[in-house]
């Protein structure tokens, strides 16, 4: 047996008595390595004193440079998620987790070289491209099996991984801040180690992923679950083929509602910090809205968990509509209780809005597998990522630019938010309508099982 | 050994394990992270 082949989906089967309580740790293996990219932030301000060391020389890199390091992970995440996504499915979750390992770790130890000649190029080339493709890979590796594993429970499984990238900036975060402290001297800014030691243990953590995931055994079904004699009308026992679920509106209308709930969110979660000083001046402190910040993460962690578990119970679609309908109430509440001075409740309205902006990550792949089966839903999971790269673009240029232009139409800074939240309000609305329309799929769009077997074959 | 690892299978200790190596640092980082948003409330 090759070195190589172990990774196959083939030597990852599940021998009998394998607990499917194994899956869940080792998706967030990878989860909470990838969650990481989320705290890239913490290197900026330190990598533009890699030559000036205690402040910026003429030749140190500027914050702008700086900041498409982020932007190109994400755009490789999406990218290389809708790439890969079939040769992810088909070729097991080992083989994926163990290239995402490589990628993702190799993309840190790439940017220290970057960092120890001073390129910036290369930092691009290394944790933006590298490692943003080991971002993708890594994101959609364990979904499928997680949905293989727990037919019973899909939205608890996958809400238990997503969760895990909603928490590993948490984990990065302090341990990128204390490595740089300790690799810091009056000669370096503790950049480059730190990126070399977060590349070893980022790889070491995710390859402990790659070797304990196992896929169920051909017609696995966990003990005492018994599909429903009626199927539910939007659940279905059929499987779609990747490429085939591109040509259907339900695919469509599903990336719809992806993009306008992470468009709403992923504004306000880059914008809080200022918007609660800007909303509540002398009351909010920046030490507190640092504090809001936090609070935010937490919540968009657990809603991850709780609203891919609820969704279990109530359905997907009717979730979504939670998610939408509240949603508008909220975005609506904002600007009044800014006005009136009332901050508990701002608070409250941001903290529930941030844990359905997880919830909608870790709800969709279950809302897949219910459109489009198990057999695909990793691979057409990583081409409807690309909605998120969409609304990683759309939501901060939308709050960004909105404000700036309230404040320069004179508009005092309190109420400079006013208009984005009734805008984002109106995203809501028409991903309530791409919500509402979605129907089951049409069974001319499903596979036969043997054209299924033949393209497992090819793949 | 339990039955289970004699079939090839999972042990209780292998899940405390598993589970313990991803829950420790996620309950870190959000013990971290909640010290910090306690900020807001000061």
């Amino acid at each position: 047996m090759s070195v190589i082949s172990i990774l196959d989906r083939s030597h990852s089967v599940a021998r009998p008595a394998f607990s499917r309580w194994m899956v869940p740790p080792a998706a967030l293996c990878i989860h909470l390595c990838i969650g990481q990219v989320y705290a890239f932030s913490v290197f900026n301000l330190p990598m533009t004193k890699l030559i000036g060391i205690t402040k910026s020389a003429p030749d140190d890199w500027k914050l702008t440079e700086l900041g498409w390091i982020f932007s190109i992970a994400i755009f490789f995440l999406g990218a290389s998620a809708a790439v890969f996504g079939r040769w992810v499915e088909e070729g097991g979750p080992r083989r994926a987790m163990f290239a995402a390992a490589l990628c993702f770790g190799g993309g840190f130890i790439v940017s220290a070289f970057g960092v120890w000649v001073h390129q910036l190029w290369i930092i691009y080339l290394g944790y933006g491209v590298l490692g943003g493709i080991g971002l993708g890979l890594g994101y959609i590796s364990p979904v499928s099996t997680l949905l293989k594993w727990f037919p019973d429970r899909p939205g608890m499984a996958t809400g238990m991984a997503i969760m895990g990238f909603g928490g590993g900036a948490m984990i990065a975060s302090p341990l990128s801040v204390w490595l740089m402290g300790l690799f810091s001297s009056p000669t370096h800014v503790g950049v480059g180690k730190t990126f070399i030691v977060m590349g070893l243990i980022y790889t070491c953590f995710m390859l402990v992923g790659s070797a304990i995931v196992r896929v169920p055994p051909p017609g696995w079904r966990p003990a005492g679950f018994v599909p429903h004699a009626t199927p539910k009308k939007l659940v279905t026992a059929k499987d779609v083929y990747v490429y085939q679920a591109l040509k259907t509106p339900q695919f469509w209308l599903i990336w719809v509602v992806l993009c306008m709930n992470v468009t709403a969110g992923i504004g306000v979660l880059g914008q809080a910090s200022a918007m609660s000083q800007e909303m509540f001046p002398g009351r909010v402190t920046a030490a507190a809205a640092g504090g809001f910040v936090g609070l935010l993460s937490i919540f968009n962690m657990a809603g991850r968990f709780f609203w891919a578990s609820t969704s279990d119970h109530i359905g997907r679609k009717n979730t979504y509509y939670i998610f939408f309908l509240l949603g508008i109430v909220l975005y609506s509440l904002v600007p009044y209780f800014g006005s009136a001075g009332n901050l508990p409740l701002f608070i409250i309205c941001f903290l529930v809005i941030l844990s359905m902006y997880g919830g909608g990550f870790a709800t969709v792949p279950a809302y897949l597998r219910d459109m489009f089966g198990t057999r695909y839903v990793g691979a057409i999971h990583g081409l409807l990522i690309t909605a998120w790269s969409v609304a990683g673009v759309l939501g901060p240029v939308l709050v960004n630019y909105i404000r700036q232009y309230q404040i320069d139409s004179g508009v005092p800074k309190a109420q400079a938010y006013n208009v984005t939240m009734y805008i984002m309000a109106g995203l809501l609305v028409i991903g309530l309508i791409a919500n509402f329309l979605i129907k089951a799929v049409d069974d001319r769009h499903h596979m036969d099982p043997e054209t299924a077997d033949d393209l497992i074959g090819v793949g | 050994m339990s039955s289970s690892d004699q079939n090839g299978g999972t042990t209780t200790l292998e899940l405390v394990l598993a589970w313990g190596f991803v829950g420790i640092p996620l309950l870190w980082g959000v013990y971290g992270t909640l010290v910090n948003a306690m900020k807001l409330f000061q």
